[in-house]
């Protein structure tokens, strides 16, 4: 089947409609109203600027997930272990918020170095289980993600617990010191958003610029002929997993000093995996990468509004952004279903 | 405890890790065509929901297994297409899947949640059911044990001594060589793939219809994982990756047991245990460290250990084959 060229270069917008079109049926299936569904979780958000702040306050650690993914995957590992890396950098941040009495910017600078050391630890191990114990990074990164997230259960309910009794869901709220300064009462930071930006720039000039985005990209792409070449892979996986874990640990300390004010259960909320698919419906490139995180922050924040007016579940945001990558993987490229491209005739 | 106890207490691991036996052997067969299904996680959720609404709406629970079954296919077939005929990455399809099929379970089960609903009966084998000890843990149980226990067999027999079997052994670890001798590479894939998916859903129905029954959100969250774990470090064998799901049932009850004597020790740091279990496996099977360890034994028993201990993936697991 021949694809005129002006199909061809819409082409990418059908598994997009395709999408809408699963979740406009689901709608119709559970007897909602597609259209005013829809208008609640895409448009509304724009008229309130509460929802605003609430979905950038969700971009940020979403943003900082998917910029450190950028980096692993570059080096051609499987970071699953992001989660885990998040959960590490919000009980590093509560460690200090919890134990260290001092003035506020020296405090919220500690919380942060803490955390980014604590969730590049994290991914350190990640990727000295693989390079040292061979165990592929998929299958270490989520155990010490369930090992982080025990850790964090632990600390709820034990040292950390409230003095009134432990109440499982978390610790007392931190010191106002502790917390991160936040834009007119809402849980959106300007701190975090700058240092977002900040690492926005670090991740472009580490893949684009270095030396170091060069040895990775060598090793993402043949990771024998780069061995062969000189980079050493074990030194260069480690590396890349624990600049992976530092951006993770820095958005998991903005869950517990700006979302929260204290540390909780899932305390990390998916974000890490979500940020898996924000970078693979992005195709892997940078500078799309912050506008992908966007709308997934603003569907996602969107179907829990939806679930208050109308009761229907929340899920609804997951699995419109889950439809959309899956369709972009599997009907993304009009050439491998079969369609040929138009020939172009010579003059 | 007393003898009766210890009895009981594998019986109901037996119980509870029948299910992960059941998607053990489908991912054993699917990951040794050369397929990695990684999407386990979300497909059980999907099978583990579908299968009740079914068994609830139609009172009837092979239907509700059936349901589960060809759910899971349908993922399963999802990740072969996309991979096979498509060349995307399996990896990440897979895991679009995982996360899909939570939130699509979550979302399809929404009216369905918290239903007291049909179940699998309890049905002993007379005679064999007497028998001390053996009796009540493999002979006292439900038919997703019986299933279980005979899946792990015919799998294993399937792949080691049939030629069906054979040509699924060639095709994961030399496609090229099994092409060339008129295997049909990508459809002993295909075909794989979507047997092993529906055991995969088979699997998770069995969950809501007989371990755990019932349906909630994240009903049975992490155990796909923990499935595709025990794959490896059953090193790609049913019949060792039974007694791994079994080993995770033993120690999932042991930490309930020991919970419930000693309340001083954390729940945290039992609930870890299989986690760093799995990841000390790992290390032992695929790391360095057991050659180092095979070189100080005794000369003669080194090959055989060797060959026991040393759990290689099939070859061409997760490569794709062009056919043209």
């Amino acid at each position: 089947m021949i694809l005129p060229r002006w199909a061809e270069r819409f082409w990418p917008v059908v598994p997009i409609i395709g999408a809408l079109l699963f979740i406009i049926a689901l709608l119709f299936l559970f007897g909602a109203d597609p259209l005013e569904s829809l208008n609640i979780m895409f448009l509304k958000p724009f008229e309130n600027q509460a929802k605003m702040l609430s979905v950038m306050a969700f971009w940020v650690p979403l943003t900082l997930c998917a910029l450190g993914l950028l980096v692993t995957f570059t080096g051609g590992l499987w970071n699953i272990g992001v989660e885990g890396q998040m959960i590490l950098g919000s009980l590093g941040a509560s460690w200090i918020a919890l134990t260290v009495d001092a003035p506020a910017f020296v405090l919220i600078f500690l919380e942060i170095i803490v955390a980014m050391l604590a969730g590049a630890l994290w991914g350190a191990l990640t990727g000295f289980l693989k390079t040292h114990g061979k165990v592929h990074e998929i299958f270490g990164g989520l155990a010490l993600n369930n090992l982080a997230s025990m850790l964090s259960l632990y600390l709820i309910a034990g040292p950390w617990q409230p003095p009134e009794g432990g109440s499982f869901r978390g610790t007392p709220p931190f010191q106002e010191a502790a917390l991160l300064p936040r834009f007119a009462e809402s849980r959106f930071s300007p701190i975090s958003f700058v240092l977002t930006i900040l690492a926005i720039g670090l991740v472009f000039f580490a893949l684009n610029n270095s030396f170091w985005g060069l040895k990775l990209k060598a090793l993402g792409k043949n990771a024998r002929s780069a061995f062969l070449l000189g980079v050493s892979s074990e030194r260069e996986t480690i590396y890349a997993m624990m600049f992976c874990g530092a951006l993770a640990g820095l958005g998991g300390a903005v869950r517990v000093l700006s979302w929260f004010d204290s540390l909780r259960q899932n305390i990390s909320g998916g974000i890490g995996y979500l940020a898996i698919l924000v970078v693979m419906l992005a195709a892997y490139r940078l500078l799309l990468v912050p506008f992908i995180s966007f709308f997934f922050s603003l569907v996602l924040n969107g179907s829990l509004t939806l679930q208050l007016k109308t009761q229907l579940h929340s899920s609804l945001g997951g699995i419109l952004t889950g439809v959309m990558v899956l369709f972009i993987l599997l009907f993304g490229e009009a050439s491998k279903l079969g369609f040929r491209k138009e020939v172009e005739k010579d003059e | 405890m007393n003898d009766l106890y210890i009895v009981s207490f594998f019986a109901s691991a037996i119980l509870n890790s029948s299910p992960l036996i059941i998607a053990v052997c489908g991912e054993t067969l699917t990951e040794r065509a050369g397929v990695v299904n990684l999407s386990l996680d979300g497909s059980m959720l999907m099978a583990a929901m579908s299968g009740f609404i079914v068994a609830y709406e139609m009172d009837n629970i092979w239907l509700g297994f059936f349901a589960g079954a060809a759910v899971g296919a349908f993922f399963a077939l999802i990740i072969a297409f996309g991979s096979i005929r498509l060349k995307q990455s399996q990896f990440a399809i897979g895991f679009v899947l995982t996360l899909l099929g939570a939130d699509l379970s979550a979302f399809l089960g929404q009216n369905h949640t918290r239903l007291p609903g049909p179940s699998v009966a309890h049905l002993s084998i007379p005679y064999l059911a007497d028998l001390p000890i053996l009796g009540p843990l493999f002979f006292d149980q439900n038919i997703i044990v019986y299933f279980s226990f005979v899946l792990v067999a015919v799998t294993w027999w399937w792949l080691n001594r049939t030629q069906p079997g054979l040509h699924l052994r060639s095709v994961g670890e030399r496609p090229e060589a099994a092409f060339a001798r008129g295997v049909k590479v990508n459809l002993v894939r295909y075909l794989y793939s979507i047997v092993g998916g529906a055991l995969v859903g088979l699997a998770g129905a069995s969950y809501s219809l007989g371990i755990k029954i019932g349906w909630s959100d994240n009903h049975i969250l992490g155990l796909g994982w923990i499935a595709l774990a025990i794959v490896i470090f059953g090193g790609w064998s049913p019949v060792r990756g039974a007694f791994g799901a079994i080993l995770f049932g033993v120690t999932k009850g042991l930490a309930t047991y020991l919970q419930g004597t000693f309340p001083g020790v954390s729940i945290q740091a039992l609930n870890s245990l299989p986690w760093i279990l799995m990841i000390m496996v790992l290390i032992l099977v695929s790391g360095d460290f057991t050659e180092r360890l095979i070189a100080y034994m005794p000369q003669s028993v080194q090959d055989p250990l060797r060959r026991q201990l040393r759990l290689a993936p099939p070859l061409a697991l997760g490569a794709t084959l062009d056919e043209e």
